[in-house]
């Protein structure tokens, strides 16, 4: 096995680790040399593993990235840089630049201690891992497994910020938490960040992850989220992601459900470079109940891979999947759902749809949704389309006076709209709703800002 | 000059010759109506007025306003005054009725050079050109023919008709799947929108509809040629004798 591109950062990793814990705490650093361990074993993905057939993440790495192992702040406050005023969406508003949680702005310290009056921590991963080590003993790469994915290993040995949330037993706050990653530099620039989430018993969390990137330069982005939801919880999980040709954003979210629990997972690639998305979820307690969806919209030549996993552990649990894709130009899309009803696990009832639109004969879309049941009595379904505009419809349209463009305009953003639909924040739908079709309509606000999220 | 010249118009479907060479002269104020047999090109004349791009025009020439109508994008025919009530309307899930006709009205003011529509007074036009087809309120709020009943569907056509104005239309089946009822609220609509600017063409096999929409010229189309022209009198004699003896004057039978 060539291990060329590894092998840089194996170096990096035996020469700095010590100084990588120095500024890390116990928790973090009680993984990172097993993890590096497992993933000088491996590598990178290639196209040769059997989940990555249409994705190769060692090439994407081949780049000479540097890698912020120092932490360094970059002199750049988001606050005014992104002038994002909250009318439509109110919410607790944080950023995460680069690799590293934005403390630096008093509005950030204020959304802080608002809400530790709710009983809720949020912040940086790393200061609160200092602070609350015992908490994030206890969650802290308990989901994330690198078993299938190495860029999990490289994750764990290296990241050491990103945002941390925990929702106490019953408490339900008072409006949305928006993390907004946004990768800015003055030269080409890796990011590792892990996210760590935590909600507790009966209580509620809605969550709006955005990821932007300035324009100027090529960054690749490996981010790892924990989820654990437990018993009756709620979490609903928005992300978005609106950046630029130049950026690799490899995005991992790991979630464990507990009983009664009910996540909703949307996930938006509105405007990308290359992108894979990996979501694994495990339902581990009865009548947990997973909506997962997303859609993605492909012009250029932008990489999409949606990659799929959802564990039905026990019995009565519940999925409903559905992604949708709309390719146009020489894009590629891939779309690889899985999900396992594992002996036992009676009653489940668990569909995934992966519906697409290749628009330009040159746009290509794989897609691979499967299903494995060891169970007898379930209600279980998958499909896949992959098909063009109707061209009767646009026809139709046309008849009545509608130009061609606008009516494969109507067609995708109608296509769209039912994973929209699927968003629970009604200010954020709207909002959606309006950035896809300023999206097809070629619009898109160039967004290094994302003032237009919460206008 | 009139408002449609039809001249020697020849059109195929892949290599199929469907019409072959059709003379129709409309001015405006008059309804005709075409009738003839199954398979004898009526619906395909009215797709390639419309510049549906499964056909193809081999020869002669169509004027329009007195412009070359087949020089011009469907959407072009459209916004010159064509418009065509579809036999089997296209259901569009996830755009929206009231969506879908703004778009439509907004762009055909653009061609005229006239302002987009306010809300206020494209609501108001909706309102009213809606209860002209007795169309429920509920219909406008759902997606473009999206789980109409059959009925529902002809009469969203004429609401459309009502909504875009045109100087041309083309009611092609539009009784087909009507009961009785439908029929009359369809009818009504069209009769309302006669004028002596505008004018149609009544698409249909049965005398049913041109009871209700009473036509001032009558047209026989088979085999892709239009065979007879006559008044409205016509109609009666093609319900009481069928086609079977025009076929016999032509030497087919």
């Amino acid at each position: 096995m060539d291990m060329s591109v590894e092998q840089s950062y194996i170096d990096i990793y035996n020469q700095m680790a010590e100084k990588v814990k120095a500024q890390s705490s116990a928790p973090l650093n009680a993984l990172r040399d097993d993890a590096m361990k497992a993933f000088a074993e491996r590598g990178f993905p290639t196209k040769k593993w059997e989940d990555f057939q249409r994705t190769d993440l060692k090439e994407r790495y081949a780049t000479n990235y540097g890698i912020n192992l120092t932490q360094f702040n970059i002199d750049f406050n988001p606050y005014s840089a992104f002038k994002c005023d909250v009318q439509a969406i109110k919410s607790h508003l944080f950023f995460v630049v680069n690799d590293v949680f934005y403390c630096g702005d008093k509005r950030a310290t204020d959304e802080i201690e608002a809400l530790k009056k709710q009983g809720i921590i949020a912040g940086s991963l790393r200061q609160v891992a200092k602070q609350h080590p015992e908490l994030v003993a206890k969650y802290y790469g308990k989901a994330a497994k690198w078993d299938v994915d190495t860029t999990v290993a490289f994750n764990t040995a290296f990241a050491q910020d990103g945002f941390f949330i925990y929702v106490p037993k019953n408490v339900e706050i008072d409006c949305p938490i928006q993390i907004i990653n946004v990768m800015n530099g003055d030269l080409d620039m890796m990011a590792t960040s892990r996210n760590l989430v935590i909600v507790e018993e009966g209580a509620k969390l809605q969550l709006l992850v955005c990821g932007h990137a300035s324009k100027s330069f090529n960054y690749l982005c490996n981010r790892v989220t924990e989820a654990f939801i437990g018993n009756y919880a709620t979490l609903e999980m928005y992300k978005l992601e609106d950046t630029e040709e130049s950026v690799t954003n490899i995005g991992s979210l790991f979630i464990e459900q507990q009983a009664d629990s009910n996540v909703l997972v949307n996930e938006i690639t509105l405007k990308n470079g290359f992108t894979r998305n990996n979501i694994n979820v495990n339902l581990l307690g009865e009548h947990a109940e997973l909506n997962l969806c997303g859609m993605a919209i492909g012009d250029g030549k932008k990489h999409i891979d949606n990659h799929t996993f959802v564990n039905h552990a026990v019995s009565h649990c519940k999925t409903n999947e559905l992604y949708k894709y709309i390719l146009n130009e020489e894009s590629v899309g891939n779309f690889d759902g899985k999900i396992l009803v594992n002996k036992g696990s009676q009653k489940t009832e668990a569909y995934q749809s992966n519906r697409n639109i290749v628009v330009t004969p040159t746009a290509k879309m794989y897609t691979k949704p499967h299903l494995e049941i060891y169970a007898d009595d379930v209600k279980c379904s998958h499909g896949a389309t992959v098909g063009q505009l109707d061209k009767e419809a646009l026809f139709y349209m046309q008849s009545r006076g509608i130009p061609e463009a606008e009516a494969r305009m109507l067609l995708m953003v109608a296509f769209a709209n039912d994973v929209i639909e699927n968003i629970r924040i009604e200010a954020l739908r709207t909002r959606m709703h309006m950035l896809v079709e300023r999206r097809f309509r070629g619009e898109s606000s160039a967004c290094t800002s994302c003032s237009d999220l919460c206008k | 000059m009139g408002l449609l010249e039809i001249k020697n118009l020849h059109a195929n479907i892949g290599d199929k010759e469907i019409l072959k060479g059709v003379d129709l002269t409309i001015n405006p104020g008059e309804v005709h109506a075409i009738m003839g047999p199954n398979g004898s090109g009526k619906s395909t004349l009215s797709a390639v007025l419309t510049g549906n791009p499964a056909y193809t025009v081999t020869e002669g020439s169509v004027m329009f306003n007195g412009k070359n109508l087949l020089e011009m994008a469907p959407e072009d025919r459209a916004r010159e005054g064509m418009f065509l009530s579809f036999q089997y309307p296209v259901e569009i899930p996830g755009v929206s009725m009231v969506n879908f006709i703004r778009t439509a009205v907004n762009e055909k003011r653009k061609y005229q050079g006239q302002p987009a529509l306010s809300a206020t007074d494209f609501l108001k036009m909706m309102r009213e050109r809606k209860d002209l087809v007795e169309l429920d309120n509920k219909l406008a709020n759902r997606s473009v023919n999206e789980g109409f009943s059959g009925g529902e569907k002809k009469r969203n056509e004429i609401f459309q008709m009502a909504m875009l104005e045109p100087k041309l239309s083309i009611l092609d089946e539009t009784d087909s799947g009507l009961d009785i009822d439908a029929l009359r609220i369809v009818a009504k609509g069209v009769n309302h929108l006669r004028s002596s600017e505008n004018a149609s063409i009544v698409i249909t096999h049965y005398q049913r509809l041109l009871d209700y929409i009473v036509p001032d010229v009558v047209h026989v189309l088979y085999k892709g040629r239009i065979v007879k022209t006559e008044g409205r009198e016509l109609v009666a004699e093609l319900e009481e004798k069928g086609y079977d003896w025009i076929k016999r004057e032509l030497g087919d039978l």
